[in-house]
């Protein structure tokens, strides 16, 4: 077994003395009670106060467990849940798009394939569901990606593999593109994962608004990029995302 | 061209629901709106036949006016309904004389088993085709006849009038007490133990047997024709075709040909295989129905295997046992663990239906030990709807000798991967989910568009049908399973014994 970050072990502990506390103790009491030097206490709770895992009562100097903390239980959502929760709006997209349509949620730099809906040309097709992506490459990808600025920095730091001569692999010239998808709300990769293939992408928010997924179609890119057919497919993209967000409130 | 849409009312146990369908097979719009269940005693399930007509109005009309914007028409109307439930009402009023009895209702038991003990009682078998059961409409017919003071004599007198869903909500569309076309398609007349299944006709003998009046009966008419106006409606539209709700599934899967089955996963599953123009009698415990019937052509028959608890199932790990926080988390608890742990569960939670019917039978979890865990359980309750589908295959197998190249599904439960995976396996054939999930108003609407021309014929429909998935057996899972199916087998038959010793 690999060794422990002790940080992360002392953090732990820190967060069971607040509950135990009660929410009564300050730096020195949360101290003593831990075993820690103050100075070492006091970052741990900066940091765990940034993060939002802690609060701090401005009056009486003393800490509480955060809500960023309480919430993360709630933003939780299981993949099947979700799946089940999308089939009608995925199979629909597919159907008036007509193109394949998968639906991924977040697994750090990769996208786990959770629901694939054929290309509705009775193809010979085989199903993807489970199946992982590299995020950098595919438009459903980016779009998580897009969501969560602290995964999309460290990507600066990532080696992100070429998996086609058009694949992005300059962190600056991907963190830029990731700045749009977000600010217009969709994603698209023009044969970046394999050739000839392109991708239209959107995300899906959980009840708390967080993006959960994202919900894409993908097909040649001849015809995904075709002169006039992207802004009705964008829309349809757009609009089928933002119907399972909506089913996810219900 | 302008667009041509249908619109499908598909009549359910727990709400009515109006779709409107595009000519390639898409959904355009959707109503929905449930209607109240009654419990009056232990055992009674009613359903207010003016409040579903009231709500399919409602909906009708709603869905009209979506896609009243669309670039299109709605030219026609088509039916799927709730089989097997009964109403009788008033011809002169239109008021129902009782609330319609539900076919989850089990008060006509006594009745059945003093019908069956009379020497004729083989005569049911013989002419309908089904077992002589009180899940048909037939015995629910005759309960209200005999319940309801005066009821035979004002029946005799052609002042009341029987329908199945489809039939009332026919009478009521096309003008009610003014003028009412009083008619039944012959999928749900194939489902009241009155008619004749190869020539289609009620049977004056059956009439006898079950004391039913023949003047208040409806006219027996193909699934697939223009049975009237439908004048009630914002937009008059000619009703197509109706269709008891898993033939239409039936139908909306496309499945045209002899062998072609289609499996519907709800809370209980309905499995049917389309035999062609020859009647299939079973000798392995499933029914022979109708599947449908163009007018002017031949019927069409269909092998029926009925499973009581699927999705009921995990329904129950979810709101009795507390194991999961909705349906959908069954595959997340299930893939906890690889396998079933050596655990299976028989859920005769109220016997058992096709292959078995054994109505004592009562579920058991086997195979427990201290190893097995909340994942084997989970693992062991999606198996469970496999392995029983597997029952009623084997047994289709066997009476019609027809291959099933691939079991086409449809339900809430296919976005199960873990268990669609698992049919492929236990099946040893590949499982296929269609585009479009609504498959019984899908089947309505094809039936209608059908009879007023949007498609030409049934081979427009198949060129509509598209796999949205595939799940292909694994051959070492196949061998696996074989080689565990005697254990299943044996959980069977220890739950059938479990009930013959109360």
């Amino acid at each position: 077994m690999p060794g422990t970050v002790q940080s992360i072990e002392r953090a732990a502990t820190l967060l069971h003395a607040i509950v135990e506390s009660g929410g009564q103790m300050g730096v020195t009491e949360l101290a003593a009670a831990v075993g820690l030097p103050k100075t070492t206490t006091h970052g741990l709770l900066r940091t765990l106060l940034a993060v939002g895992f802690v609060e701090q009562d401005p009056r009486t100097g003393r800490y509480a467990l955060g809500a960023g903390l309480l919430g993360l239980g709630s933003h939780y959502l299981d993949a099947n849940e979700l799946r089940s929760r999308a089939s009608n709006w995925a199979d629909s997209l597919a159907a008036r798009s007509g193109f394949a349509v998968r639906l991924g949620t977040p697994a750090g730099l990769q996208v786990v394939v959770v629901h694939h809906v054929f290309r509705p040309d009775d193809s010979p097709q085989e199903l993807e569901v489970g199946s992982v992506l590299p995020a950098h490459a595919t438009a459903v990808g980016k779009v998580l990606l897009a969501s969560r600025p602290a995964l999309a920095r460290a990507l600066a730091d990532a080696r992100l593999e070429a998996l086609t001569p058009r694949t992005v692999v300059e962190p600056a010239a991907l963190l830029a593109e990731l700045q749009t998808a977000r600010a217009r709300g969709w994603a698209e990769q023009r044969g970046e994962y394999r050739l000839g293939v392109g991708g239209i992408a959107a995300p899906v928010h959980g009840p708390g608004g967080l993006v959960v997924g994202a919900l894409g179609v993908s097909g040649p890119a001849e015809e995904l990029f075709a002169e006039g057919a992207r802004p009705a497919l964008r829309t349809m993209v757009v609009e089928a995302a933002a119907a399972v967000s909506r089913e996810l409130l219900a | 061209m302008t667009e041509r849409y249908v619109l499908a009312v598909d009549q359910g146990t727990t709400s009515t629901r109006s779709i409107v369908f595009d000519r390639a097979g898409r959904l355009v719009a959707v109503r929905q709106r449930e209607h109240r269940q009654h419990f009056p005693r232990p055992g009674w399930v009613e359903h207010d036949p003016e409040e579903i007509w009231a709500n399919t109005q409602l909906t009708a009309a709603q869905a009209l006016r979506d896609v009243a914007g669309a670039p299109g028409q709605v030219v026609a109307l088509g039916i799927a309904n709730q089989r097997e439930t009964t109403v009788v009402w008033d011809r002169a009023t239109g008021r129902p004389l009782v609330r319609a009895l539900v076919w989850q209702d089990t008060r006509t038991g006594p009745l059945v088993e003093e019908l069956a003990a009379r020497p004729e009682a083989a005569l049911v078998r013989e002419r309908t085709g089904l077992e002589l059961a009180g899940y048909f409409a037939g015995p629910r017919l005759r309960w209200v006849l005999d319940a309801v003071p005066g009821a035979r004599a004002r029946a005799e007198r052609g002042e009341l009038l029987f329908g199945t869903m489809e039939s009332w909500l026919v009478w009521n569309l096309t003008g009610g007490t003014d003028g009412g076309v009083h008619v039944t398609d012959v999928t749900n007349a194939s489902r009241t133990l009155l008619m004749d299944v190869r020539r289609c006709r009620w049977d004056p003998d059956l009439l006898d047997f079950f004391g039913v009046p023949a003047a208040m009966l409806p006219e027996i008419r193909p699934s697939v024709g223009v049975l009237g106006t439908a004048s009630a409606l914002p937009v008059p539209l000619p009703i197509g075709g109706a269709l008891g709700d898993q033939q239409a599934a039936l139908f909306g899967q496309t499945c045209f040909a002899p062998g072609e089955a289609k499996c519907t996963y709800g809370t209980g599953s309905f499995l049917l295989q389309n035999t062609g123009t020859d009647l299939v009698r079973s000798r392995h415990g499933l029914i022979s129905t109708v599947a449908y019937q163009l007018a002017g052509e031949p019927v069409h028959y269909a092998l029926e295997g009925s499973i009581a608890v699927t999705g009921a199932l995990v329904q129950w790990l979810r709101d009795s046992l507390g194991l999961i926080g909705s349906a959908a988390e069954v595959e997340t608890l299930a893939r906890t663990v690889s396998d079933n742990g050596g655990c299976y569960i028989v859920p005769a939670f109220s016997g058992l239906l096709a292959p078995h019917w054994e109505g004592r039978a009562r579920g058991l979890v086997a195979g427990l030990t201290s190893y097995v865990t909340k994942g084997h359980l989970a693992r062991a309750v999606l198996e469970a709807t496999g392995w029983q589908t597997r029952d009623v295959v084997r047994a289709m197998d066997a009476d019609s000798g027809l291959p099933m190249e691939a079991l086409r599904v449809d339900g809430g439960m296919t976005t199960n991967n873990l268990l669609m995976q698992f049919l492929a396996d236990v099946l040893g054939s590949p499982v296929v989910r269609p585009m479009v999930g609504e498959t019984v108003s899908l089947g309505a609407a094809y039936a209608a568009g059908l009879a007023v021309g949007v498609w030409s014929d049934t081979g427009a429909l198949r060129r509509n049908w598209h796999r949205s998935a595939q799940w292909v057996p694994d051959p070492g899972r196949v061998a696996a399973l074989d080689a565990a199916y005697p254990e299943w087998e044996r959980a069977v038959q220890l739950s059938i014994a479990w009930g013959e010793r109360r």
